[in-house]
């Protein structure tokens, strides 16, 4: 039988691989994709807490988790896209001096 | 039956996630991030989540990746990475220090919990196994208690797509002026 807690810790696991992603790798669009990972590790927290306490409530927020995360990608790939087109091939190294 | 579903679904989920991490390619990443999802959402369907499995599918990777995938080709940056090289020195000792303490206080705040005891916390809302559907109770919650935060989503996904086609539209002689301004 699986109980809560392991899925917790899945959760847990997918959260760091996504995080130590986001902190090693440079390329702007898979930094993008670590969040996404970090984002859906909440997520299945939220489910399996909903569930364990028998509340719906952990749903519905995984709802407004879903809708946040996809407006955070139109922009953050707007953003990409403008910078690209004015330094192509740029990296988030290359970004660390955002000056006018 | 579960315990199959879950040790299978969690094979996929993690070998995606490592897959995104390691990939050299982009366009390799995005493809393992599909895996993910997936087995995200086969995940949610073992915790009877079955309204936010489909829109895991739909949302994530139907809409999501898809996005991803055409920017990469939008920008042509598809070429390989080179991982070998590490720009900041000590970086990847020290983010797997904190992937590693990030874990580790996880887990052993899990498993000192009541859940990890295996014991379970008694709250009192509406039982979600009960007789009505899934869509239903989420519905139920949204538009009554959380209606304000649904229209406030509205807003932030109309906000979010007029702030995409404002940063990505090519503003040509504004741009051009500076451009000149730079170069001298």
């Amino acid at each position: 039988m699986v109980t809560a807690s392991w899925y917790l810790i899945l959760a847990a696991a997918l959260f760091t691989i996504g995080a130590v992603g986001l902190l090693v790798r440079r390329n702007p669009l898979i930094m993008f994709m670590c969040v996404e990972l970090m984002l859906n590790a909440v997520n299945l927290t939220f489910i399996t807490f909903g569930r364990e306490l028998n509340d719906i409530g952990g749903q519905v927020s995984v709802f407004f988790v879903l809708v946040v995360a996809a407006a955070e990608v139109v922009v953050g790939l707007a953003i990409v896209v403008a910078i690209n087109r004015r330094r192509p091939q740029a990296t988030a190294d290359d970004l660390s001096a955002l000056k006018g | 039956m579960e315990t199959a579903v879950f040790i299978v679904c969690a094979v996929i989920v993690l070998a995606g996630a490592l897959g995104v991490v390691l990939a050299r390619n982009p366009v390799h990443a995005a493809l393992s991030l599909v895996g993910t999802l997936f087995g995200m959402a086969v995940l949610f369907l073992n915790l009877e989540a079955h309204f936010l499995a489909a829109v895991q599918i739909i949302v994530y990777a139907g809409a999501i990746v898809v996005l991803f995938l055409f920017v990469i080709m939008l920008l042509g940056v598809d070429r390989l990475e080179d991982l070998s090289v590490e720009p900041i020195t000590g970086q990847r000792t020290l983010a797997a220090l904190v992937g590693l303490g990030t874990f580790g206080l996880a887990v052993a705040f899990i498993l000192s919990s009541d859940i990890g005891a295996g014991g379970h916390i008694q709250v009192l809302t509406l039982d979600i196994t009960d007789q009505y559907s899934n869509l239903r109770q989420i519905a139920d919650v949204l538009f009554t208690d959380y209606v304000y935060a649904f229209e406030a989503t509205a807003a932030l996904l109309t906000i979010s797509v007029v702030g995409a086609v404002v940063m990505s539209r090519r503003m040509a002689r504004k741009d051009e002026v500076q451009e000149t301004q730079v170069d001298d």
